[in-house]
């Protein structure tokens, strides 16, 4: 395909993607499920990729996510929550003096400094994050593989539990949680809908570049072998160091939208189900594919929310009801799904390849082959019968 | 110091009990094609791996260009354990890593190819480029450095038609045969820039002729390169056709040094290779 028309193609995807959000903003009451489910794929495709970005391309296996998304949350709602709401949210024990001097000093700040301040505690989370992670990739980083694993898993666990002990109340709440967090700020002027959307395409399309850089390359080189990477002049830690940083960086902004879009969190959402979940979206997208990450993150959070509820509802066929068909049923269906994917596609949806044009105007031939495979034994047997 | 390129000084590898390198003493000198023998197991591949820097070695000096990079001693538990010689000679220690000892301009291959197997041949020699990019992560993401990555790009290019992979450029580097993925290892071990190249064992597994091919692009790329190659072979035609002077060990210890004439004829290297007769 010439260059022009991959060009044209993206260009008229990108005004169909707007289109649909514009459609969706005209829409809202209707298409509640639509939009929530499109907001929360879009969250979880920043976090899948960069879980891709560490696990995938440059071999760390880390299972730190969900540690890494409660720093960004919590950051983003103690900085966003209304001054009015402290005393609502932190009724239990009140709020620190110095989290309810900092926040009046910011409501205090001229308007369009407000307007900015989402964006700017989604930012400041994930900066925080980034120096956590930089402070615990020096010792952890030099473990190898499932060390790794548990490793950051123990990791995650800990700011956890950080985060709901009782010593941090009148920061975090406790066990409580924080409620009242305000939504998805309007990005300049467009409603608040596009926002998620709009970081999810930033932040995915950074990851993008830094992948492609001479940087991205390094990394790959790490996870393909590390002894001839460092024979090659690439410094293991600082390369390692590198993208577990700008990981959990991008994963924590993913926490602070996730805050946003669920207006309440407490230290239960982030247990290791959280980081499950996101594992579950990268091997299914395909292990070092950005585009698969993205894809498989809009599956799963389709399927296990919306299309599978079928399952979930009671079933009648001729006056029997089916017994199965029962709340929970779907995720029965769903981990069954999943099996299939680990048996028969182990690969994942995108293997390791990206999204491209070419692939795209080759699928109707592969579909097309599939059939033609099967169609001579059909025929054989058929002229038999003849 | 001399003005050797590389120079070691009892260098002494020793892991729990056993000495897998004693007391090894030699140098390299520019322009040269020096070659490293010895029965399997004698410590040859041990040498690289403490020139290179991935091992540290428990006793002894490594100068590069007569400037010190590696240098240690018995320390820790190995202070008793020691059994190799010259102990109490290099007070001082410096331990550098893999990839700092390639900055410095010495670059190696490896004995059972280290290819990057999934990625193409061209991004496996484009990504030894990387070290010497000075770009930093931003500039390198926003695409400031389109220039140098051009460059990267070219020079990449060069030594792929120079090395006669150009035309596979876009093969996944395990799916070449064994000779190219020999060469390729070549190729990326010279985008780094170095000025000293280690061969372990070039010439494994190749049949006479890919040999004698391999002998010619040893010396071609010597003298197009400007560089000084110390390697460890088993190839006796492909080591005494080339090499310019032959270290031999055995057992860990240096037993024989000189051209390929002198060790041909040495009465310990025949021993070494032949056996000895129990009843001799």
């Amino acid at each position: 395909m010439k260059k022009g028309t991959k060009r044209i193609c993206s260009l008229v995807l990108l005004v169909l993607i707007a289109l649909l959000l514009f459609w969706l903003e005209a829409n809202k009451s209707g298409q509640g499920m639509l939009i929530s489910i499109l907001q929360k794929s879009a969250i979880l495709a920043i976090v899948a990729v960069s879980m891709n970005l560490l696990n995938g391309f440059t071999g760390l296996f880390s299972l730190g996510q969900a540690g890494f998304m409660s720093i960004g949350a919590y950051i983003t709602a103690i900085l966003t929550i209304p001054v009015v709401n402290l005393d609502g949210v932190y009724y239990m024990n009140g709020v620190a003096p110095w989290v309810r001097a900092l926040k009046e000093g910011m409501e205090a700040g001229p308007s369009w400094l407000q307007s900015v301040y989402p964006f700017l505690a989604l930012i400041v989370g994930g900066l925080v994050a980034a120096g956590f992670a930089a402070l615990i990739g020096i010792p952890v980083l030099r473990l190898k593989s499932d060390y790794l694993a548990i490793a950051t898993l123990g990791f995650s666990e800990i700011i956890r539990a950080i985060f709901s002990s009782p010593q941090m109340d009148t920061i975090t709440n406790g066990s409580y949680g924080l409620n009242k967090v305000p939504t998805f700020p309007k990005f300049f002027g467009l409603p608040s809908l596009f926002t998620p959307f709009i970081i999810a395409g930033v932040t995915i399309a950074l990851m993008v570049l830094l992948i492609n850089s001479s940087y991205g390359r390094a990394f790959k080189a790490i996870r393909e072998d590390e002894v001839a990477a460092e024979a090659m002049g690439i410094s293991l830690f600082r390369h390692k160091e590198l993208s577990f940083v700008v990981s959990s960086f991008f994963t924590a902004i993913s926490g602070g939208l996730l805050a946003m879009f669920m207006r309440s969190i407490e230290a239960k959402t982030f247990s290791i189900a959280l980081t499950y979940d996101i594992l579950l979206i990268v091997v299914i997208g395909g292990i070092g594919s950005v585009s698969g990450s993205v894809l498989s993150a809009f599956l799963v959070t389709a399927s296990k929310e919306w299309w599978l509820r079928f399952f979930d509802q009671p079933l009648t066929i001729g006056g029997w009801q089916v017994p199965l068909f029962r709340t929970g049923f779907r995720m029965v269906i769903f981990s069954i799904l999943l099996m299939a994917v680990v048996l028969f596609y182990r690969r994942g949806i995108m293997g390791n390849s990206e999204f491209s044009w070419d692939g795209v105007a080759r699928l109707p031939g592969r579909i097309k082959g599939w059939f033609s495979r099967k169609r001579p034994a059909h025929e054989a047997a058929g002229g038999d019968g003849i | 110091m001399s003005g050797h390129v590389l120079e070691l000084q009892n260098l002494t590898m020793q892991f729990g009990g056993v000495v897998a390198v004693d007391d090894l003493s030699m140098y390299v000198d520019k322009g040269e094609i020096v070659a490293l023998i010895g029965p399997n197991g004698a410590g040859k591949t041990t040498a690289f791996n403490m020139i290179t820097g991935v091992y540290a070695p428990t006793n002894g000096a490594i100068f590069f260009n007569g400037e010190q990079i590696i240098s240690n001693h018995p320390q820790g538990n190995m202070k008793k354990l020691y059994q190799g010689g010259s102990a109490g000679k290099f007070p001082n220690v410096m331990v550098k890593l893999p990839d700092v000892i390639t900055k410095l301009g010495i670059a190696r291959t490896f004995q059972n190819i280290r290819l990057f197997k999934d990625l193409t041949v061209f991004e496996n020699v484009l990504i030894a480029k990387h070290m010497r990019s000075k770009a930093g992560v931003f500039a390198a993401t926003f695409r400031l450095n389109a220039k140098e990555e051009r460059a990267m790009r070219a020079e990449t290019m060069r030594l792929l038609e120079i090395l006669e992979l150009a035309d596979l450029r876009d093969e996944t580097a395990s799916n070449l045969p064994y000779g190219k993925q020999r060469r390729l290892e070549i190729a990326r071990a010279l985008a780094t820039e170095p000025s000293l190249l280690l061969l372990d064992e070039p010439a494994a597994g190749m049949n006479p002729q890919e040999t004698a091919e391999l002998t010619a692009f040893i010396k071609q790329i010597r003298d197009d390169f400007k560089l000084t190659v110390f390697m460890i072979e088993h190839h006796m035609d492909l080591v005494m056709e080339i090499s310019d002077r032959i270290y031999v060990l055995d057992f860990g210890k240096l037993i024989a040094a000189g051209t390929p004439d002198e060790v041909q004829n040495n009465q310990r290297v025949i021993d070494a290779y032949l056996g000895v007769a129990d009843d001799a």
